[in-house]
């Protein structure tokens, strides 16, 4: 199956990726290509065949103590912060 | 020559005062610097704070004291976290990244005494076969220049192969140990999934991702694991479950393990010359006292678009915390807060990355989950299932790792499909969540060939063990690379 160009610009701004209008036409060929391939899947017979999310049969998701074990270390922490000021991380003005 | 000897005759002469962690630590970290321009397997190298750790474990030993890899220089994939040192994930999103915490494998090595000389290159974000995706550049193979070292982790499997380290950390999410350790010639375990903690080993699919060692032998490879494995109440998918002493037992005869030939492995797109190898392994282990028949897992065919539905769909949800705003790449002057986000994004992801969360957001949207996400679910049981019948009739599953040995840097870059065809025979292993292994079996126009090996989950000792007595035999695991020697 062919996508569009339209379908691809879509894809990435769901993604938010923002592709360079020379870049589209390789994407929409590697990402059509993908498709086809893993359309494959369709022939195989799943009928009465539940979804498998995790790796390990019968593994139940664990719970822990609903307890404080982490000591507060936001400075640290956003020492890899674009920009902070004040404790907060900053971005662009959201709300006029 | 120290660079020669193994990792468990290094750490025995360390124990025993013949050599010092400094000492080793200057011939490796000499041999590393003189490699880089050749073979760009690291990203960042440690000398400092690794002369340190080697001074301070000269000091424990002499004390009589020390941890079971005490001294022993390691080198980590970049995707591992390393508190104080930058962690790039070979992505340009992260390239200034320094991590505040260690990963809970690189804090468990460290307080096993183990000393790290570096970070190693890697595929973007651990996307792709032949570490071409890496912001740093590619890594290339040290049997052959020309020639991919395999990836994601092929920084830690050229490293190895040319010595520069006795063993390093990798991790492997459809083959990322396994193929790299087959085009490099060395020994690769992927661990039952849940077996090495994920906390700090930075999410690409975490149903599939799994930490483990890449290193010059198989009893080299259980010595680090032991002191890797194990439950971590800090990742939520950690089994709890005890570690066998991976050392233990390994020199345990073959006698009557029922070794299973996977039909499908060898398939029209293996080269001959590979399969003959393999094949004579395969004989080797008959030879052993061990019983072959072919096993069939009609399922398996369907692996690599299985994975390219699963892998792309968890990443790009892990992937959507590199947002511009908390760490990573920031893009100058954004307009508004979605232009920050498009942009950032853009600028720090390269094109497989992008083109992996693409895949992944295509087959999660609306209308087509049904499709593709569940479906690809489905098979996945199926494939489980297959193997689930195969393990009730054998103990172990054989076959080869690639179908081809280490392929020329360019060779697969024009079409994604081609690289993905790659990992066509490790894949299976990560949707069914299994231990399994390459080890080096003969070599094919000079380059090394992989066996490889596939266990029921937790069945890592028994991995181990079958590898460990083949490698009794052969000396495949001790050829090192000319240049390198």
């Amino acid at each position: 199956m062919a996508l569009t160009r339209e379908q691809v610009e879509n894809i990435a701004h769901l993604a938010r990726l923002e592709l360079e209008s020379g870049e589209i036409p390789q994407f929409q060929q590697s990402l059509s290509r993908i498709v086809d391939f893993i359309g494959e899947l369709e022939r195989a017979d799943t009928a009465g065949v539940a979804p498998m999310a995790h790796p390990l049969p019968g593994l139940a998701q664990r719970l822990r103590p609903d307890a404080v074990t982490e000591r507060d270390e936001h400075e640290l922490y956003q020492r890899n912060a674009p920009q902070v000021a004040a404790g907060l991380y900053l971005v662009p003005k959201v709300i006029e | 020559m120290i660079h020669r000897q193994t990792l468990t005759q290094l750490a025995a002469d360390l124990r025993a005062r013949k050599v010092s962690s400094v000492e080793l630590v200057r011939t490796f970290l000499a041999r590393i610097e003189a490699s880089q321009p050749a073979l760009n397997a690291f990203v960042s190298i440690t000398a400092e704070q690794a002369l340190a750790a080697a001074e301070a474990a000269d000091q424990r030993l002499a004390g009589g004291g020390g941890g079971a890899l005490e001294g022993v220089p390691i080198g980590h994939k970049d995707l591992f976290c390393t508190a104080g040192v930058r962690t790039s994930c070979g992505s340009r999103m992260l390239a200034n990244f320094v991590s505040p915490y260690d990963a809970t494998v690189v804090a468990r090595l460290k307080a096993a005494g183990a000393v790290m000389l570096g970070k190693l290159n890697m595929d973007e974000f651990a996307m792709g076969s032949s570490n071409e995706t890496s912001h740093f550049g590619p890594v290339r193979n040290p049997w052959n220049t020309a020639l991919v070292p395999g990836g994601s982790s092929g920084g830690s499997a050229a490293a190895v192969a040319a010595r520069l380290l006795p063993a390093a950390t990798a991790t492997d999410t459809g083959g990322s140990i396994r193929q790299p350790a087959a085009f490099c010639g060395i020994t690769g375990i992927k661990p039952t999934y849940g077996r090495v903690s994920r906390h700090g080993m930075i999410a690409f699919a975490s149903s599939l991702d799994q930490g483990g060692v890449l290193a010059a032998s198989a009893e080299d490879a259980a010595r680090v694991l032991r002191e890797m494995a194990g439950f971590d109440p800090r990742d939520s998918t950690s089994v709890d479950r005890p570690v066998p002493d991976y050392l233990a037992g390994l020199g345990a005869p073959l006698q009557g393990v029922r070794i299973g030939v996977l039909k499908e492995f060898f398939d029209t797109g293996l080269d001959p010359q590979y399969e003959r190898c393999v094949r004579e392994a395969l004989a080797v282990f008959e030879r052993l006292g061990a019983r072959l028949r072919e096993v069939s897992l009609p399922n398996i065919p369907l692996s690599v678009p299985v994975y390219y539905v699963v892998a792309p769909a968890e990443c790009s949800s892990n992937l959507a915390r590199y947002d511009g705003v908390r760490f990573g790449h920031r893009c100058r002057d954004p307009r508004d807060l979605q232009d920050l986000y498009k942009r950032s994004r853009s600028e720090g992801f390269g094109a497989e990355v992008k083109r992996r969360i693409m895949t992944g957001t295509y087959v999660l949207s609306a209308g087509y989950y049904d499709a593709y996400y569940l479906k690809a679910q489905r098979v996945r049981r199926l494939i489980t299932a297959d193997f689930e019948r195969a393990f009730g009739e054998v103990d172990l599953l054989m076959g080869p790792t690639t179908p081809t040995a280490a392929f020329a840097l360019g060779a697969k870059t024009a079409d994604p499909i081609t690289m993905y065809l790659n990992d066509i025979y490790t894949i299976s292993a990560n949707l069914a969540g299994l231990p399994a292994m390459s080890v080096p079996c003969g070599f094919t126009a000079g380059l090394p060939v992989g066996l490889q090996i596939i266990g029921p989950h937790f069945a890592e000792q028994a991995l181990l063990q079958a590898a460990h007595r083949y490698q009794l035999e052969t000396d495949w695991h001790q050829r090192i690379p000319e240049q390198y020697a």
